[in-house]
């Protein structure tokens, strides 16, 4: 039966697509500089050595690594308004609930990397002066963070392809937006291949990136 | 906070049936933990094959191994759930199709763990070659060397220690079979998030009830999925050796 | 009813007054943001949907704007900002709640179960949940379901109402569910499924929408009868006042009729497909009489 599939209607969905596209790309963006700001102050206050910091630290990245995103959205959407009283629209609450669950997991790529950097460099530093900030700031940070540029970006392509996932609240992102075009034109099928390989595209190009960027910094080293 | 609290709704009877809303929650456990754990099989055998065939000599069979993992992970779990429940049987000859489709016995099911288990499998396949590859180069020579094949050497010296080391980054992939498994409920299976759905629907609302109880229990299995991997994590430790990153 | 003419004739008094500042509630809640937020649905052909440019229209976009209207003229603010949010079945309930939206304004059935949360406006709309099948099954009950897949949609009430069925007649269906309308519907055309349950109104814009609309059939008995009506917030008498005054005068004068005759009875947005959906008869007992009954009002004699 599929040899009746009929793509004629993708040029009529494609400002919908595009108006998805655009907005999981923006939450996307947001989420990985959010989440990778938030991740690193996670992955300091655990190596601080500071005992509740450093726990409460590891009990919020582990609870967040254990409950699956899906859950997390509909918490948070539901939650937040309930707690603060203060309605939020669909887009803000997807990209809060994805820059908190997104920290958590480059919190722990930053922690591996901070501590691939020899001990050595953070007593140097200590050692002409620096406080134990300055020296991440200036020393350990910068290496750690070069280092783990491929990783980081791994984990933003697993973000990018999870941004699927936010049409449990009806944010409408590329995906929701080919569903409601398919319904609309009766094209289900054809949409969701459509979109599966603009996912693919994007992502595809990704893993290029890491594959580059790996080379360059096996260089460096 | 303005909500109607009502925790006995997991002891009231479903309408127009005969179980409690607690008897759902059990089953949708049920099949969220089954559809993990036989993805997590799939993805594990697979995974280690195709990850092993990226690091042989052999350019085709890296090639094989490299087009699985690009075409297995960049396209999102849900997008492949589709595609293999709606699409792909409508690719088979008739007769199977209408097989796959209507007789199968149990078919949402193992689409979804099927599906599963070939997006993590893609994501194994990546960790078990960083293990391979982050393996001090003279394990190798040193297998050719006393005379073993390729094969053998990836038998008794490569593979014995890569799955060493790499415990720790499957463990994540383990529970996130565990996590993502919550995508089965989109081709119908009862697991615990469409448990969760159809709750909020037919209890009028109840939805803090209705998602608490899953959440807590996605947590139980992540944490069980975690200590079962620590525990092998102790065991199969090899004294002494670090990998340096 | 006696109450509801009370809450009539308060809101009229109400709004009788002059003074703003009198406005409690919802009222109160639209007057100080100078905003109303409206619920809409993206995919219920055609109560409330999408057009090609992401806009949601429909039957109960229409109605709800009327309500505005009232609302404006209520807070003698002829200048409130609109907002509109997209919800699913699986959350309009918790964000009528908690407030995020006014007004629901998508398919929802108004039950004593969902009375317990939220209120609702008077029927403007009834369906039927009724079953679509291919024309070539032959398939015309729901007695030739038995050991057959039949497909409903995730979290919706059909999935109880085939379950009461299935109980009721002792026919064994093998259900199997679509994560959304779409998807139950591709279930039915790939041959997943025989036949699929659900509203009336979406079967038809489902079939009208699909490849081969001539293929397809509505057929059976109604599974249910269920009254659909805009949703607003609980324990507001204000604000239901006025709400209950606007439908009931537009369904007097017959607007409501003309606004059902746009959207169900003429080519419709976004490929001017025409449902040809005849209003049904208890559809126009409520133009002449309006209520919120609910729906077990309406099948009770299961």
């Amino acid at each position: 039966m599929f040899s009746t599939l009929d793509f004629s209607v993708i040029p009529l969905a494609l400002p919908a697509i595009f108006k998805g596209l655009a907005f999981s790309l923006e939450l996307t963006l947001i989420a990985m500089i959010g989440g990778v700001i938030l991740g690193t102050l996670l992955a300091l206050a655990r190596l601080s050595g500071g005992k509740w910091l450093g726990r409460a630290a590891k009990f919020y990245v582990d609870i967040m690594r254990s409950i699956p995103l899906l859950m997390m959205i509909l918490w948070f959407f539901f939650l937040i308004p309930l707690l603060t009283g203060q309605p939020i629209g669909q887009e803000k609450s997807a990209i809060i609930t994805f820059t908190l669950f997104q920290a958590a997991f480059y919190s722990e790529i930053m922690r591996a990397g901070i501590q691939s950097i020899p001990r050595g460099q953070v007593n140097a530093a200590l050692a002409i002066g620096m406080t134990y900030w300055q020296s991440m700031g200036h020393v350990i940070l910068p290496q750690a963070f070069r280092n783990m540029v491929p990783v980081l970006l791994t984990q933003t392509f697993v973000l990018f392809q999870d941004t699927s996932l936010v049409y449990a609240i009806g944010a409408t992102d590329l995906l929701k937006a080919a569903e409601n075009a398919g319904m609309l034109y009766g094209r289900t099928v054809e949409m969701y291949l459509f979109v599966s390989l603009i996912y693919f595209a994007i992502c595809f190009a990704l893993s290029m990136l890491v594959k580059y960027m790996n080379k360059r910094i096996a260089i460096i080293r | 906070m303005n909500y109607h609290w009502n925790w006995n709704v997991f002891f009231q009877t479903i309408p127009s049936g005969d179980e409690t809303y607690l008897a759902w929650i059990i089953h949708g456990l049920g099949w969220t933990v089954s559809i993990s754990l036989a993805a997590w099989v799939i993805a594990l055998v697979l995974g280690s094959v195709m990850g092993t065939l990226r690091t042989v000599p052999n350019t085709g069979l890296r090639l094989i191994g490299h087009a699985w993992v690009e075409f297995f992970r960049n396209v999102p779990l849900l997008m492949q759930l589709f595609i293999w429940f709606f699409v792909v049987p409508e690719m088979l000859p008739r007769d199977w199709g209408m097989w796959v489709k209507q007789d199968m016995p149990a078919k949402e099911f193992i689409t979804a763990f099927v599906a599963l288990g070939l997006f993590t499998s893609a994501r194994v396949a990546e960790q078990v070659r960083a293990g391979i590859q982050a393996l001090p180069r003279g394990q190798r020579n040193a297998g050719l060397a006393i005379g073993f094949t390729q094969a053998q050497t990836y038998r008794y010296v490569i593979l014995p220690m890569a799955f060493r080391i790499i415990i720790p980054p499957l463990t994540s992939e383990f529970m996130n079979a565990f996590k993502n498994s919550g995508v089965a409920y989109t081709v119908g299976v009862w697991e615990l998030i469409f448990v969760s759905r159809q709750m909020v629907e037919e209890t009028g609302g109840q939805v803090i009830e209705s998602l608490i109880v899953p959440t807590v229990l996605y947590i139980l299995c992540a944490y069980a999925a975690n200590q079962l991997m620590a525990v092998i994590d102790r065991r199969a430790h090899v004294p002494g050796f670090i990998v340096a990153k | 009813m006696t109450k509801f003419h009370l809450l009539l004739a308060s809101a009229l008094l109400c709004s009788l007054g002059t003074a703003q500042a009198q406005v409690d509630g919802t009222l109160k809640k639209i007057s100080d943001t100078k905003s109303i937020t409206l619920g809409i649905r993206e995919s219920s052909f055609p109560l409330s949907y999408l057009d090609a440019n992401q806009k949601p229209i429909g039957y109960h976009i229409d109605v709800c704007m009327a309500i505005v209207e009232a609302v404006k003229t209520r807070l003698q603010n002829p200048k409130l900002e609109v907002k509109m949010q997209a919800v699913t079945s699986q959350n309009r309930i918790p964000l009528m709640v908690n407030g995020t939206i006014d007004l629901e304004c998508g398919s929802t059935t108004n039950n004593l179960d969902r009375q317990k949360q939220v209120a609702f406006a008077p029927t403007t709309f009834v369906t039927n949940v009724r079953m679509a099948v291919k024309k070539a099954s032959g398939i015309t009950d729901l007695d030739h379901l038995g050991g057959k897949p039949v497909a409903t949609t995730t979290g919706t009430t059909s999935v109880a109402l085939m379950r009461a069925n299935e109980k009721g007649k002792s026919i064994d269906f093998k259900e199997v569910y679509g994560k959304d309308h779409a998807d139950s519907f591709l279930m039915l055309e790939t041959d997943r499924a025989v036949a699929f349950v659900m509203d009336d109104n979406l079967l038809a814009g489902l079939i009208a929408n699909s490849k081969s609309p001539s293929d397809y059939a509505l057929v059976g008995a109604p599974l249910s009868i269920e009254p659909i009506a805009i949703m607003l917030r609980k324990d507001d008498p204000q604000f239901k006042g006025l709400v209950h005054a606007t439908i009931s005068d537009m369904a007097k004068t017959g607007a409501l009729t003309k606004l059902y005759n746009k959207w169900f009875l003429a080519p419709i947005p976004p490929k001017g497909i025409n449902l040809n959906f005849a209003m049904s008869d208890a559809l126009k007992a409520l133009m002449a009489k309006p209520n919120d009954n609910p729906a077990e009002m309406y099948n009770t004699k299961k």
